[in-house]
C-alpha cells in the first residue's frame, strides 16, 4: 500500500482546517503541511453561514462583556478560561481575515460595520452582506493557495485514524476518484470535520456533515464531550431545512403563531417592541426559542403544512428596500427553493438541528488527550459554547482554535519522530476491511438509506429538543438493532471509481457511533440545562452537573460516561435571564436552582 | 400536473463502459423537489450506483451543477414541476466541456490550476500590522469589486462557454471574474502580477464576448463584464505604458 | 445497474485498476448549431461582414461622386439591381441587429457608476438608442428634403 508523509496533517478543509494549515505555515514554513478533505475545500459546510462573526470591535464593548454573554448563553457550561481566550483572539483573527481580503460590510466612514444578534447585549457581529461564512471561507482557501508548504489531496475521505504506542501517527484514506486506498502518515494530525447534523432528519446541515471526525477520535479511543447538547436553530424551512439567517430576526422580523401573535412574549422574553431590542423577544436565544415553538405546538398553536408544523416569520414590514440591502440571501433563498416572497408573504420555518455544542474533547490548544491528536471547529468541544451557542460565535470558533491548533500541532510535529512500523500493518488491515465489510461483500439485506432513515427518525424522537427516560431507553435500544443491521448492509456500487454508495455507507457507520455517545450522554445527565432539556428533570442541577460529559467508546462498540468538572474563573453561576429591565449580573454566590 | 417524471441520466463508469450512455428512471413529482430530489430518491431507493456530487442543497456550496436538458444548471435549484408541467422529459449529463470521471461526476483538476493561476489573493503594497487595524474601506469601495466576489466555482460559466470548449487553455469566466475581483479591490495593488496571465491569448484575449457565463451564472457574478471591463483597462495600461513607460 | 456483484470480475478494455479512464467528450466543429444562444452569437459575429460591405458601398458611391454625374447615374443603376436591393436588405437587417446587441453589451463592458453604486445596463444603453434614433431623424430628414 502507498504511504505518504507530512508532518501536520488536516483532516477536513473548511474555516478551521484552512485556518490550521496556514497558521502551521506561518509558524514553521519548512513543514510538510497537508490538508485532506472528502469534498473540494470551497464545499465545505463553512460557505452556508450566513449571518455574522462576532467580536469586539467598538469602544463601547469589552472582552468581558462578550465572554459574560458567551457564558451565560452557554448555561455556565463554558470553560471560562477558554472563553477569555476566545473574546481576546477573535477580533484579531477577524482583522487578520479582513487584511487577507474578506469583504467585511463597512461604516460609511471605511471602518467594519458590526449588527446585533441574538444573545449579545452590545453589537458585535462581523458581516459581509448575509454571506458571511462563504466569503471568509472564499478568502481562507484563495489565501492558503500562495503557502507552498500546504498540499491538498481533494476528495479523499478518511475512513480510519492509526494510533501506535498512545500516539496518533497517521490516517487511511479513500482517494475517491481511484478507489487506490492509501495511508498517509503525521506527526500531528488535527480533526476539523464539523458538526453531524445529518444524524437528525431535519438539518440545516448539508450532506457531507455526517460527524466522521467525532467518530474517527471516538473509535481511536479519544473522548466525545457534551454531545447531548444539539442545537436546533428556530427558523428553518421546513422540508429542505434551508436556514433563515439569525439577521433576519436581528433586522426586526416577527415570529408569529396561527393567531398572528408575537407569541414569544409568553415565555420570559420581554414583551414586544417593534424595533428589535438586544436578548429579548425574537433575539432571545436560540434555544429559548426552539423550546417555545414546541411550547406552542402542544397548545395547539401553530400551522399544519404538508411537511410538518410551522410558524411564521413576518418580515413585510421591513420594506423591499432594506431586505434588498441587508437579507438579499434571505429573499433568494425563500423565492429559489420554497417559491416565497418574504417582502409579500409569511415565511413558514420551525427548529431544525443546526449545530453540535459537543464535539472531541480538547483544551484550550485544540489538543486532545490522545497524543498527536487536535480538533478544531465544530467537531471539537473546548467547551466555549457550554450547553447553548451563541449565534456568531462558531465563524470565530473555527479562526481561534483553527489557528491555536494548528500552532501547537506545528510546534509538537517538530518534535516527533517519525511513525512506527507498526502502523503501516494497520492500515493493511484497514484495507482488508473496507473490502470485506463493503466492497466484495456476499448477500447482505439492508440499504444504506432505510437504515440512515430510521437512524435519523430515532434521534429525532428521543435526542430531540424534549426528552425523557422512557424515550432515551428506546432510542438506546433501536440504536443498537440498527448497529446490527447495519453490519447486514449491501451494496448496489462495487466500482473503485468515484464510489459515493460506499461513501455514504461508511459516513453511516460515523453516524451510528455518533448517536450513540449522543444518546448516552442524554442518558445521563439528569437535569435540564441549556440546549438538553429533560422533561422528567427540568431544572438546573449545578451541584451534580456543573460538569461536562465525557463519553468513551467501549470495545464491544458500548460507551460509558464521566464527567469532568467545568473551569469557572471570575463568572459564578448565575441565572440564565432575558428581557428587558431584567438585571443579567453576575449572581453573587452560586444560585442553586432546583 | 403529472404526478410522476420521467428522467434521463448519462451513465459511465471507466471500469465497464467505454463511453457514456443514457439510463431512464421514473420518479414521483413533488411541488418541492428539485432535480438533485429526484438523483437522490433514485440513488436510495432504485439504483444506489448513481453517482453525482451535492453537498449544501442551498446553491452555495456549487456541488451539483449538472447539465438539464441542454443547459448548466444547479440541480438544488431547478425544480421537477418546471418541466412536469409542459409534459418534458428531463434529460440529466455531466456538465460540458469537462472530462469525466463517472456518471454525473466532472474532473475539476484544471478549473482549480486555473484558479491558482491568476493569484486570486490580496496583494497589499505593504501589509500593516493588525494592531493598526483595517484598511478602511468604504460600501463604495468593497461596491466595486463585490459582484464578482460572490463566484461560488460552480463551474456552470465554464460549461456554457464555447472557447472553453474549444480551447482548453483558455483560462476561462471564472478565473478572470476572480482577478478582476482582487484588482478591483481597493486594497489590493496586485494588479501588476496578475498582467501576464491576463493580458494573454489564452487570458482574456481568447475571449470573443460570447456572454453565456453571464447568462447561466447563479450567483449575477457577470464574469463576461469582468473580463471586457479588464480588455479595456488591459489596452488603456498598454496605450499609457508608451507615454510615460516609466511610473505609469 | 451494470455494476452489481455478478460484473465484478468483467472489466472495460482500456481500464487499468485504480486509474480511471476519464470520457472526454468530443467538441464537434458545428458546436453553434446545436443551441440558439451560440446561433445568435455566431450571426451577431457574422453581422459584421454587412458592416463592411455598406462600408465599401459607401466608398463606391463616394468614388462614384467624385468622378462625375455620368459614373454616378451608373451606381444607381446598379443599386437599382433587385439582388443588390435584396442584398442591401439583408444586409440591413445584419446591421440593425449588430447594432441592437452592441448597445445593449456596451454597458456591461463599461459600467457607469454614479451615487457609489453601479447604473443598471438598461439605463445606460438608453442614450445610445436615443442618439441613433435621433441621429437617423435628422439625416433622413436632409436626405429626403
Amino acid at each position: 500500500m502507498e504511504a505518504s508523509s507530512h508532518d501536520v496533517l488536516m483532516v477536513g478543509g473548511g474555516g478551521a482546517g484552512l485556518r490550521a494549515a496556514i497558521a502551521a505555515a506561518e509558524v514553521n514554513p519548512k513543514l510538510s503541511i497537508a490538508v485532506i478533505s472528502k469534498v473540494y475545500p470551497m464545499r465545505s459546510h463553512t460557505v452556508s453561514a450566513e449571518g455574522g462573526a462576532a467580536g469586539v470591535a467598538k469602544p463601547d464593548d469589552s472582552l468581558d462583556e462578550h465572554a459574560y454573554d458567551t457564558i451565560s448563553g452557554g448555561d455556565w457550561l463554558s470553560d471560562q478560561d477558554a472563553v477569555e481566550a476566545f473574546v481576546r483572539e477573535a477580533p484579531q483573527e477577524l482583522l487578520q481575515l479582513e487584511h487577507w481580503g474578506c469583504p467585511w460590510n463597512r461604516e460609511p466612514d471605511g471602518h467594519i460595520a458590526v449588527r446585533a444578534f441574538g444573545g449579545m447585549k452590545k453589537r458585535r457581529t462581523w458581516f459581509a452582506a448575509d454571506k458571511t461564512g462563504f466569503h471568509m471561507l472564499h478568502t481562507l482557501f484563495q489565501t492558503s493557495l500562495k503557502y507552498q508548504p500546504i498540499t491538498r489531496y481533494d476528495e479523499w475521505f478518511v475512513t480510519r485514524l492509526l494510533v501506535d504506542d498512545g500516539r496518533v501517527q497517521g490516517v487511511v484514506a479513500i482517494e475517491l476518484m481511484s478507489g487506490k486506498i492509501q495511508t498517509i502518515l503525521a506527526k500531528a494530525i488535527i480533526l476539523c470535520t464539523g458538526g453531524c447534523g445529518r444524524v437528525f432528519p431535519f438539518t440545516t446541515n448539508a450532506a457531507i456533515k455526517s460527524g466522521d471526525g467525532m467518530a474517527l477520535a471516538y473509535r481511536a479511543g479519544s473522548p466525545l464531550k457534551d454531545m447531548e447538547f444539539v442545537q436546533y436553530h428556530p427558523t428553518g424551512l421546513p422540508f429542505t431545512g434551508i436556514l433563515i439567517t439569525e439577521a433576519a430576526r436581528a433586522e426586526g422580523g416577527y415570529m408569529l403563531n396561527k393567531d398572528g401573535y408575537r407569541y414569544l412574549q409568553d415565555y420570559n422574553l420581554g414583551t414586544p417592541e417593534p424595533k428589535p431590542v438586544l436578548r429579548c423577544m425574537e433575539l432571545g436565544p436560540r434555544d429559548r426559542l426552539s423550546q417555545a415553538f414546541i411550547k406552542e405546538h402542544e397548545k395547539g398553536r401553530t400551522i399544519e403544512t404538508p411537511h410538518g408544523h410551522v410558524v411564521h416569520l413576518d418580515l413585510r414590514h421591513l420594506g423591499e428596500k432594506l431586505i434588498n440591502t441587508r437579507l438579499p440571501f434571505v429573499r433568494e433563498l425563500c423565492l429559489k427553493y420554497q417559491n416565497i416572497d418574504p417582502v409579500t408573504e409569511l415565511v413558514p420555518v420551525r427548529p431544525v438541528v443546526h449545530y453540535m455544542m459537543g464535539g472531541v474533547s480538547t483544551d484550550i490548544n485544540g489538543a486532545t488527550p490522545l497524543r498527536g491528536l487536535l480538533a478544531a471547529g465544530e467537531v471539537a468541544c473546548v467547551s466555549i459554547n457550554g450547553a447553548n451557542r451563541l449565534g456568531s460565535n462558531s465563524l470565530p470558533e473555527c479562526l481561534v482554535f483553527g489557528a491555536r491548533a494548528g500552532k501547537t500541532a506545528a510546534e509538537y510535529a517538530s518534535e516527533q519522530k517519525p511513525a512506527s512500523a507498526a502502523v503501516l500493518a494497520q492500515a493493511l488491515d484497514e484495507e482488508k476491511r473496507l473490502e470485506a465489510q463493503y466492497l466484495h461483500k456476499v448477500g447482505g439485506r439492508e440499504r444504506v438509506a432505510t437504515i440512515r432513515g430510521e437512524m435519523q427518525a430515532t434521534m429525532e424522537r428521543s435526542v430531540g429538543i424534549y426528552r425523557d427516560e422512557p424515550l432515551l431507553q428506546e432510542g438506546t435500544a433501536k440504536l443498537r438493532e440498527l448497529r446490527e443491521r447495519y453490519a447486514d448492509i449491501n451494496l448496489d456500487d462495487r466500482s473503485r471509481t468515484f464510489n459515493t454508495e460506499l461513501e455514504s455507507a461508511l459516513e453511516l457507520g460515523f453516524m451510528l457511533d455518533v448517536a450513540e455517545s449522543m444518546m448516552q450522554c442524554a442518558l445521563h445527565r439528569t437535569e435540564s440545562r441549556g440546549a438538553h432539556q429533560r422533561l422528567d428533570y427540568p431544572n438546573r442541577d449545578d451541584e451534580r452537573f456543573l460538569a461536562h460529559s465525557l463519553v468513551y467508546r467501549n470495545a464491544d462498540g458500548t460507551s460509558r460516561v464521566e464527567y469532568m468538572p467545568v473551569t469557572i474563573t471570575r463568572w459564578p453561576p448565575g441565572e440564565r435571564v432575558y428581557g428587558q429591565g431584567k438585571e443579567h449580573g453576575e449572581a453573587v454566590a452560586a444560585k442553586r436552582i432546583r | 400536473m403529472a404526478d410522476k417524471i420521467t428522467l434521463e441520466i448519462a451513465r459511465y463508469s471507466p471500469e465497464h463502459d467505454q463511453e457514456p450512455h443514457f439510463q431512464s428512471f421514473e420518479v414521483p413529482v413533488h411541488k418541492e423537489w428539485v432535480v438533485l430530489d429526484a438523483l437522490n430518491h433514485i440513488k436510495d431507493t432504485v439504483d444506489g450506483t448513481l453517482t453525482y456530487r451535492w453537498s449544501c442543497r442551498m446553491g452555495i456550496c456549487g456541488s451539483c451543477g449538472m447539465m438539464v436538458n441542454g443547459e448548466p444548471k444547479l440541480t438544488c435549484a431547478t425544480f421537477l414541476s418546471s418541466y412536469a408541467k409542459n409534459g418534458e422529459k428531463i434529460r440529466v449529463e455531466p456538465l460540458r466541456y469537462f472530462p469525466i470521471v463517472r456518471d454525473l461526476v466532472t474532473e475539476l483538476s484544471d478549473f482549480l490550476a486555473k484558479l491558482k493561476k491568476v493569484k486570486p489573493w490580496l496583494l497589499p503594497k505593504d501589509e500593516p500590522p493588525l494592531a493598526q487595524g483595517e484598511f478602511l474601506q468604504t460600501p463604495e469601495q468593497v461596491d466595486r469589486y463585490k459582484q464578482f466576489s460572490m463566484c461560488i466555482n460552480c463551474t456552470l460559466c465554464y460549461a456554457a462557454c464555447p472557447v472553453v470548449g474549444l480551447d482548453p487553455v483558455f483560462v476561462g469566466p471564472a478565473a478572470i471574474a476572480l482577478a478582476q475581483r482582487y484588482n478591483m479591490d481597493s486594497r489590493d495593488q496586485g494588479a501588476g502580477e496578475r498582467t501576464a496571465i491576463l493580458a494573454h491569448p489564452d487570458g482574456v484575449w481568447g475571449c470573443t464576448f460570447v456572454g453565456e457565463c453571464t447568462r447561466v451564472c447563479p450567483k449575477h457574478v457577470d464574469p463576461a463584464g469582468a473580463i471586457q471591463q479588464y480588455k479595456i483597462a488591459a489596452v488603456l495600461d498598454w496605450l499609457k505604458s508608451f507615454v510615460a513607460p516609466r511610473g505609469a | 445497474m451494470s455494476m452489481m456483484n455478478e460484473d465484478a470480475g468483467k472489466s472495460a478494455p482500456g481500464y487499468t485498476p485504480f486509474h480511471p479512464r476519464w470520457y472526454r467528450p468530443h467538441v464537434s466543429v458545428y458546436w453553434w448549431l446545436g443551441e440558439w444562444h451560440y446561433l445568435k452569437f455566431i450571426l451577431r459575429e457574422l453581422s459584421s461582414v454587412a458592416v463592411a460591405f455598406f462600408v465599401i458601398e459607401t466608398l463606391f458611391m463616394l468614388s462614384a461622386l467624385h468622378e462625375g454625374p455620368e459614373a454616378y447615374a451608373h451606381f444607381q443603376a446598379v443599386l437599382r439591381n433587385p439582388l443588390v436591393v435584396l442584398i442591401n436588405i439583408i444586409s440591413f437587417l445584419f446591421v440593425v441587429f449588430h447594432t441592437i446587441t452592441w448597445f445593449n453589451l456596451a454597458p456591461s463592458a463599461m459600467p457607469v457608476r454614479m451615487g457609489g453604486k453601479k447604473l443598471p445596463e438598461a439605463l445606460v444603453a438608453a442614450p445610445s438608442y436615443v442618439a441613433w434614433v435621433v441621429i437617423s431623424a435628422i439625416v433622413c430628414w436632409i436626405v429626403l428634403h
